[in-house]
C-alpha cells in the first residue's frame, strides 16, 4: 500500500521518496550510455536518508501539535478495530445484530479469546476502503449499533466475560433515521450498560474518541488511550464553528479542547496512555496493536481480582471523582 | 380556548391596552406573532393564550409551578472545578460564568429542589436553559448527583425538567465524563426502588438528551418541544435531505416510541402527583 502523507510530514515524505527513487536505481540494470553508481554508494546514501527519516520523524512527532494529533489520529491508514480483533483476539466469533431492528457494521463485536482468556470485545470500525467505509459508515453508529454494544455487554455480564472495547469513531451518525429510532436513548442505555456490567471492562481509544458516540462504549473500569489518539466533547471543527463562528479556527479549538491524551491523563479522565512508534501508529500497526495488547494485559489482572461488587463500586467512584472539586 | 382566543381575549387586551398598561408589558408570540398582555400570560404558565405555544420558563418558575401550592425547599449544590482547561474561545470561559451568574443569580445551570408534588415527596432538578444554554458541566453533574442522593435519602422521586444546548463545551472532556456521572445518579434512584420521571422541555438537545434525559422510568415531554442528539444544521448537512415536517419534536418522538407522553404545562404537576403516588406506593409495597 501506498504510504499516505500528513501535510506537516512533507520532509519525510521527500526524503522517503530519494530512497525510492534510489532503490530503483539499485535494482534496475546499468543503462548502457551512462555510467551506474556503485551500489555500494548507493546503499550508503540510503542509509543515510533513513537516518535523516528516523530524526524527522521523532523530531516531528515529538512536538506534535493538538491539532496534528487530530490528523493523526484519523489518518485513514491507521489500525482500525478489526486490526486490533485479528492480531490480539483468536477464536474470534463475530456476534451481529440489535434484535430490534438491524445489524449496524458501525459497531463490531463478538466473543473470542484475549491471551487464552474468553472475552467480549466491541469496537467502532471505520473500514479501511471505499467499500468497507460505505459498510461500516465510517465508523458512525446509529442507534442500532449501540443496542448492538449494550445487547453484548449484557451478555458479557451474564457469562462473567471481560469486555474489551476499542474506541475509535468521530461520532454517533447525525441522520433523521438516526434521531427517529432513538440515537439519544440508545447511547445513554449503553453508557448505562457500562456502568452496570459486573465484568471488568476495559476502553481503550484507539483513533477519534469522538463525543457521545465514544463514551457510549468508554465508561469503563480502565481507560487506556494511545498516544497520538484524541478524545474530545465535540470535533475540533464543531466547537470552532459554535464557540469562535468560525470553522477554520479548528486547530485553536484543538488547542483549547484539551484533547490529546497526554492532556486527558494530567485531568485525571484517562488512566494510561500507550506509546506509539516513531512516526505513528500508521508506520507500525503490529508494534502498535501488540503495545495496547500488552496494556490490556497488565490491567485485567486486577480487574478479575475483584469481586462484581467491589468492581461496580470502584467504576462508579472513578465516575463519580471526575469534576468533582478537591 | 379557541372561542376564548378569538373573541374574548382581543376585547381584553384592547381595553387593558389603552387604559393603564405600558407598551412594555406586552409581549409577542414567537409561534402566532399574537400580542399578550404580560400578566395574562404569567398567570397561563407563559403558555400563550392566542394558540397554546409554550414559551421557555426559567428554573425558578418551574419549581413554583410544580411544587404544591408553590411551595420548595432548594438545596445548596455542591461547587464544582472553576474553569478546569483554563478555557479560552472569543471569551474567557470564567468571564462567561461571571456574566451568567450575574444575570441568573444561579450558580450555574442546575437548581434543586424538595418539596411535595400532590402530597408526594418529590425532589425536584430543573436545567436552567436561561444559564449558558442549560449546559452540562461538572456542576450540573454534581449537581445531579446531589439531587438524586436527596431523594434517596428523604424516599422521594426525582423529577428532572431538562432544558440544555447540551455538553459544557468550556470543559471539554470533563463536560463528556458528565454523561456517565449523571446516569449513575439515575441508577441510585433505580437501587432505592424509587421513580424517576424526566419532562423534556425546549429544547433538549446533544449529551444532555444522550445522559439522563432519556432515561426516565416515565418520560414526559411539553408539547412542540425540540428534543434530539444531532443538532439539525449538523443532520442536514450530513444527509442532503430535507428534515421531516416535526422533525424532533415532542409528537414526533411519541410517534416514534420514545415517550411516554406529551402533557400541557398546566396539566403537568397533577400528571406528576399522580406518576409519583402510583410509583411511589409499588416502591412502598417492594421494600416492606
Ligand atoms: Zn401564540
Amino acid at each position: 500500500m501506498t504510504r499516505q502523507f500528513l501535510d506537516f510530514e512533507k520532509p519525510v515524505a521527500e526524503l522517503e521518496q530519494r530512497i525510492d527513487s534510489l532503490r530503483e536505481t539499485m535494482a534496475a540494470p546499468p543503462a548502457v550510455s551512462g555510467e551506474a553508481a556503485p551500489a555500494i554508494d548507493v546503499a550508503a546514501e540510503i542509509a543515510q536518508l533513513e537516518d535523516k527519516v528516523d530524526r524527522q520523524l521523532r523530531a516531528t512527532y515529538a512536538k506534535l501539535t493538538p491539532a496534528q494529533k487530530v490528523q493523526v489520529a484519523r489518518h485513514a491508514q491507521r489500525p482500525h478495530a478489526l486490526d486490533y480483533i485479528a492480531r490480539l483476539i483468536t477464536d474470534f466469533v463475530p456476534l451481529a445484530g440489535d434484535r430490534a431492528f438491524a445489524e449496524d457494521q458501525a459497531v463490531v463485536g463478538g466473543i473470542g479469546r484475549f491471551e487464552g482468556q474468553p472475552v467480549v470485545v466491541i469496537g467502532t470500525e471505520r473500514g479501511f476502503d471505499t467499500e468497507s467505509r460505505i459498510r461500516h459508515n465510517f465508523g458512525m453508529a446509529k442507534p442500532e449499533g449501540y443496542r448492538k454494544a449494550r445487547r453484548l455487554i449484557e451478555l458479557a455480564g451474564r457469562f462473567g466475560l471481560p469486555i474489551l472495547t476499542l474506541v475509535d469513531t468521530s461520532g454517533a451518525f447525525p441522520g433523521i433515521e438516526a434521531e427517529a429510532r432513538g440515537q439519544a436513548e440508545a447511547i445513554a442505555a449503553s453508557i448505562d450498560a457500562c456502568l452496570t456490567a459486573p465484568v471488568p471492562l476495559i476502553a481503550t481509544v484507539i483513533g477519534e474518541g469522538g463525543s457521545g458516540g465514544a463514551i457510549a462504549l468508554a465508561a469503563a473500569d480502565r481507560i487506556l488511550m494511545l498516544e497520538h489518539a484524541i478524545y474530545s466533547v465535540i470535533s475540533p471543527e464543531g466547537c470552532a464553528a459554535i464557540l469562535w463562528r468560525d470553522a477554520a479556527q479548528a486547530p485553536v479549538a484543538a488547542e483549547a479542547l484539551k484533547l490529546t491524551a497526554a492532556d486527558l491523563q494530567r485531568l485525571h479522565l484517562i488512566d494510561t496512555v500507550i506509546g506509539e512508534p516513531i512516526g505513528g501508529a500508521h508506520r507500525e500497526p503490529n508494534a502498535v496493536i501488540d503495545a495496547v495488547g500488552r496494556a490490556i494485559a497488565s490491567a485485567l489482572p486486577d480487574l478479575l481480582a475483584l469481586r462484581p461488587e467491589a468492581l461496580l463500586a470502584q467504576r462508579r467512584e472513578k465516575f463519580l471523582a471526575m469534576g468533582r472539586l478537591g | 380556548m379557541s372561542w376564548l382566543t378569538t373573541y374574548v381575549r382581543p376585547k381584553i387586551r384592547n381595553l387593558l391596552g389603552k387604559r393603564e398598561v405600558p407598551d412594555n408589558l406586552w409581549v409577542q408570540c414567537d409561534a402566532c406573532k399574537q400580542m399578550i398582555f404580560v400578566k395574562d400570560l404569567e398567570k397561563n404558565l407563559k403558555v400563550c393564550p392566542h394558540c397554546s405555544h409554550h414559551m421557555r420558563a426559567d428554573a425558578a418558575e418551574r419549581l413554583a409551578w410544580t411544587f404544591d401550592d408553590g411551595q420548595y425547599t432548594r438545596i445548596e449544590l455542591p461547587k464544582a472545578p472553576h474553569d478546569p482547561l483554563g478555557f479560552r474561545d472569543r471569551k474567557r470561559y470564567p468571564d462567561r460564568l461571571k456574566e451568567a451568574r450575574a444575570a441568573t443569580g444561579h450558580d450555574d445551570a442546575l437548581m434543586v429542589a424538595h418539596g411535595t408534588i400532590g402530597g408526594e415527596p418529590a425532589v425536584v432538578a430543573v436545567l436552567a436553559f436561561e444559564f449558558l444554554s442549560g449546559t452540562m458541566g461538572a456542576a450540573v453533574g454534581e449537581g445531579l448527583v446531589a439531587a438524586a442522593r436527596l431523594a434517596v435519602l428523604q424516599k422521594a422521586a426525582l423529577v428532572v425538567f431538562t432544558a440544555s444546548g447540551g455538553a459544557r463545551m468550556q470543559e471539554g472532556m470533563i463536560s463528556l465524563m458528565q454523561m456517565p456521572r449523571s446516569v449513575i445518579a439515575r441508577q441510585m434512584l433505580r437501587e432505592a426502588k424509587l421513580p424517576y420521571i424526566v419532562v423534556l422541555t425546549n429544547p433538549t438537545t446533544g449529551g444532555v438528551t444522550a445522559s439522563f434525559a432519556m432515561l426516565g422510568d416515565v418520560q414526559i415531554a411539553e408539547p412542540n418541544a425540540l428534543i434530539g442528539f444531532a443538532g439539525q444544521r449538523v443532520i442536514q448537512q450530513t444527509v442532503r435531505e430535507t428534515l421531516p415536517e416535526g422533525f424532533q419534536r415532542s409528537e414526533y418522538l411519541l410517534d416514534h416510541g420514545m415517550l411516554d407522553m406529551v402533557v400541557a404545562r398546566r396539566e403537568l404537576p397533577g400528571r406528576l402527583g399522580t406518576l409519583i403516588a402510583l410509583l411511589g406506593h409499588g416502591a412502598a409495597k417492594v421494600a416492606a
